[in-house]
């Protein structure tokens, strides 16, 4: 049976097809209101896309060393057969860039245009996140900028000192992100009234009088004023602007790196919305281009092949588990989303009240919008689902010899289980909370960092490399306490070492 | 709208510069690497790079992260058995605990594990022979050299057809183009705009209509007979031969193979003729090697008869220096060859011959040589061999003696010899 308006389905892909295709996945995708940046898709080779790898998906990146520690762990475990490539690399930026490689069969590349350009792409448009801290038109601008900064660094000031530094800025770059957004910049021009307006009102205060009136003794008993006045999270920025003996240079290449984390940060705080919702798009319009009759069966047994592959979620006891799936958890909850508008069960209807029954496509636009993994995970997981994967939570306290199953997929168990999952993608859990505490301004200029354990988990043993580093970027020394959730204080180390 | 962009045949060695950033700063350890290896290396084996191994420790990128301990909840899938208040016994410890960081925690950790990888043959042998060079490595006069080599030299106006630089030819071309027929077209533009104003007005003075378009016509011709391509427009590029410094080697290796050397003794002359050919491969594009053994009569043989036969009898080194010198005068003339020697012994010699080697090395061989290595392989005190060559050591710069116990000590010797510091001092 051959359909008139059915495309070529030879395994083997040409450019021609690869236009033909992506037309039809563009039509489908813009029927579904899938709202992107317009796409620039680049084939590449597997070495090239060994070389964007090793970049952590800059498509521009300074050179480093750690870059080619990575390029040649995954040369080696590409050529020892240990592991695969990805089929595709995809970058948030304006134009959207992805990678399709060379190697992949038509069907592959069908799949990673829906997935990539279709699907990551509308997710970095249209995520709150993504559009709050990224700027997607101005990325490669500034990843090129930077790469020429710190080339001319190199030149000026020599390999090893900005080598070292960006070793520093590198360890510290999870701590060099804003988490909250910050005020906007006023204008030089208001600026420039309030200080006005703050004089006057000085001013007015003025009054010679109390000139007469004789000083009593200083209180030395007074709290002096710490600096920062606020603990403060971003230990890059503080750095940046606060290290007494930073060079300029030094302070823009701290910046970079800082920049570059904050770029990064939406995605890891949206690893299982992103690729669910990639997942599911690929999977939505391949289905149907499927069912217009544009692709026939052999194109849909390739594709799903590589679907299941990419959905598997092997139990807790399988030799291949290795924690949750963020493919399998994101798609599985998209898929369970559309069910719910679509046909709500009795359960559905007071779980969600609100989105049960309603218009499946707006809902998941929501969805994709205004969540991230944690408050998506907390607000959508349902009962239906944790049966169907049969989660189970477990607690682990290093306290007790033993680990304690609290909650499975029962009436009892939904709700923990869902506040455990989202609790398991807040960032704030997995990484460690050290804050800049104190710095001596008049005395010794030590830094003083302070870490708030999370549950009592305790800090990793890297604690005295990473003081290592923040000494080279504060230039004085460096303390690290622990706070305990009574309000004790224990020093856990200094750099350099106390005798 | 998408583009598609084939990005297939930009370079792939985008990661190379990183690449060779990581091999720098891990230098000490990979050097530590490549000479434990030049010990256990094969022979033969010269063409290949090397596995690199380092320890992990080394290459860590630490950032704070969770330790082991403290509470946590995790959710799995796949629960078959369990019920609430279930209580597990405690996995072995570090499962637990892996899924914690995100999978990266393995890269900071105490991980013993090894990071090896390859490097190639040219880095192996940079790293290998990093900061030596070849003592008195004086260019040869030119007038002495006969090579000479074809290099571009510019471009020129004559030149044979298979020569021609079409991107210049064709920018000649087009200037010359523009420089005469430029006034004309300026002309030619004024007559045009007259004549479509006239056009445009309806003038009725047609005759002036009639003379503006065949003074067109007469520019255009004009325009039109500029050739697109003319005689003079041709560029060619321009090759010459330039001489070229000498760029072979000759390289002797004397040994003794009286019946005091044995096989352990030779292994260890061996491989420092194979360092010393590694070397000076670097160096030079052709080396050939001669072999020289020695009894109390010389003979030259192949490699395999070099190292592996066996003889007997007594020791007369100045037979050898003999032979090196008269097969280095009919066939590898100084003035065209750079000549190096190194001579392996156990330092037995018939205790007459020793004052003729001296008078052998400083007068006639020793002004031909780039430089002569004498290597004494033993365990037992100096003999007179050894203090002749000392004396000579002392007056001649070309001409350096090292004492070797082990196979351990060949590398650390070889790096003495050569090391800049070492041409300096001289």
């Amino acid at each position: 049976m051959n359909q008139p308006n059915r495309l070529d389905e030879g395994s083997d892909w040409t450019f021609a097809k690869l236009e033909s295709y992506h037309e039809k996945i563009k039509q489908v995708a813009q029927g579904y209101k899938l709202d992107t940046y317009p796409n620039q898709i680049e084939i590449i080779t597997s070495e090239q896309m060994m070389d964007a790898y090793s970049s952590v998906g800059m498509p521009i990146g300074y050179s480093h060393w750690s870059y080619g520690k990575k390029f040649i762990q995954t040369q080696q475990g590409y050529h020892r057969g240990q592991m695969g490539l990805a089929y595709e690399i995809v970058i948030n930026s304006n134009p959207c860039i992805a990678y399709l490689m060379e190697e992949n069969s038509m069907t592959m590349q069908a799949l990673v245009i829906a997935h990539a350009c279709y699907g990551h792409n509308s997710f970095f448009k249209n995520n709150y996140l993504f559009t709050t801290w990224t700027d997607a038109d101005s990325i490669i601008d500034y990843l090129v900028f930077a790469k020429k900064f710190i080339s001319d660094c190199e030149e000026k000031h020599g390999i090893e000192a900005v080598e070292s530094l960006i070793d520093s800025c590198h360890a510290l770059m999870n701590l060099g992100v804003d988490r909250y957004k910050r005020p906007s910049k006023i204008s030089m021009h208001d600026e420039l009234l309030r200080q006005q307006e703050r004089e006057d009102y000085l001013q007015s205060q003025v009054n010679d009088l109390w000139r007469t009136v004789p000083k009593t003794a200083q209180d030395d008993t007074l709290i002096k004023a710490r600096f920062p006045t606020e603990p403060q999270e971003n230990l890059l920025y503080f750095i940046e602007k606060n290290a007494p003996l930073l060079q300029p240079w030094q302070r823009e290449v701290i910046r970079i790196t800082r920049k570059i984390s904050q770029y990064f940060y939406p995605q890891k705080q949206t690893q299982v919305m992103n690729e669910g919702w990639a997942t599911f798009w690929h999977y939505t319009i391949l289905n149907t281009l499927y069912d217009d009759g544009f692709v026939g069966d052999k194109f849909m047994l390739e594709f799903l092949h590589h679907h299941t592959n990419v959905v598997h979620q092997p139990a807790y006891n399988s030799p291949h588990y290795s924690g949750i799936n963020p493919y399998a958890l994101g798609f599985s909850m998209f898929i369970d989303i559309r069910r719910i508008c679509e046909e709500p069960t009795e359960e559905d209807h007071h779980w969600f009240p609100e989105i049960a029954g309603s218009d499946w496509l707006e809902t998941l636009h929501f969805a994709c919008k205004n969540f991230k993994d944690e408050s998506f995970i907390s607000q959508y997981l349902s009962p239906h689902l944790m049966r169907q994967m049969k989660l189970f939570s477990v607690t682990d306290d290093s306290e007790l010899n033993y680990i304690l199953v609290d909650s499975i997929h029962n009436e009892t168990g939904y709700r923990t289980i869902r506040e455990n999952l989202a609790k398991q993608y807040n960032l704030s859990n997995l990484e460690p909370n050290v804050q800049v505490y104190d710095v001596q301004v008049d005395g010794d200029r030590s830094m003083t960092l302070r870490y708030y354990p999370h549950q009592s988990i305790p800090l990793g043993d890297s604690t005295e490399q990473m003081l290592k580093h923040l000494y080279r970027l504060w230039g004085f020394e460096v303390k690290l306490e622990q706070c305990e959730e009574n309000g004790d204080i224990e020093t856990l180390a200094t750099c350099p070492k106390r005798s | 709208m998408a583009h598609f962009i084939d990005r297939r045949l930009n370079g792939k060695n985008k990661s190379a510069v990183n690449r060779q950033r990581f091999i720098r700063r891990n230098k000490a350890q990979i050097k530590k690497s490549v000479n434990d290896a030049i010990t256990d290396r094969s022979v033969t084996d010269i063409d290949t790079g090397e596995q690199i191994v380092i320890p992990k420790r080394d290459l860590s990128e630490p950032f704070f992260h969770q330790g082991q301990g403290g509470l946590r909840e995790r959710v799995h899938p796949g629960n078959d058995q369990f019920q609430r208040g279930d209580k597990i016994e405690r996995p072995p410890s570090g499962q637990e605990g892996q899924d914690s960081g995100d999978g990266e925690a393995s890269d900071s950790g105490e991980g013993n594990d090894e990071f090896s990888f390859e490097i190639s043959r040219d880095e192996y042998l940079d790293l290998l022979f990093e900061d030596l060079e070849l003592p008195n490595l004086e260019q040869k006069e030119s007038s002495n050299i006969e090579e000479n080599k074809v290099v571009r030299a510019g471009y020129s106006s004559v030149g044979l057809p298979n020569n021609i630089n079409i991107i210049r030819s064709l920018r000649k071309s087009q200037a010359r183009r523009i420089a005469m027929s430029g006034s004309k077209r300026r002309e030619l533009r004024v007559l045009e705009q007259r004549l479509n104003e006239l056009v445009a007005l309806n003038s009725p003075n047609t005759s002036e209509i009639v003379q503006l378009q065949q003074d067109i016509e007469h520019l255009k011709q004009q325009i039109a007979k500029v050739p697109f391509i003319d005689d003079f427009d041709l560029q060619f590029n321009n090759y010459v031969s330039q001489p070229c410094p000498s760029s072979q080697a000759v390289m002797f290796c004397l040994m003794d193979v009286s019946g005091s050397m044995d096989q352990p003794t030779k292994d260890i002359a061996k491989r420092f003729y194979i360092l010393l050919y590694l070397f000076l491969s670097r160096s030079y594009q052709k080396i050939e090697v001669v072999y020289i053994r020695h009894h109390t009569q010389a003979k030259e043989v192949d490699e395999q008869e070099f190292f592996y036969s066996q003889e007997t009898g007594g020791t007369i080194v100045s037979s050898a220096l003999k032979l090196m010198h008269s097969i280095q005068q009919s066939r590898y003339p100084a003035k065209q060859w750079n000549v190096y020697a190194a001579q392996a012994s156990d330092g037995d010699n018939w205790a007459d011959d020793t004052p003729l080697c001296h008078q052998l090395l400083s007068q006639s061989i020793l002004p031909n040589m780039r430089y002569f290595s004498y290597i004494e392989i033993t365990n037992r005190a100096h003999q007179s061999l050894w203090d002749a060559y000392h004396k000579l050591s002392e007056d001649q710069p070309q001409f350096a003696i090292k004492h070797i116990k082990e196979i351990a000590d060949i590398y650390p010797v070889f790096r003495e010899l050569f090391s800049k510091q070492h041409a300096l001092k001289n």
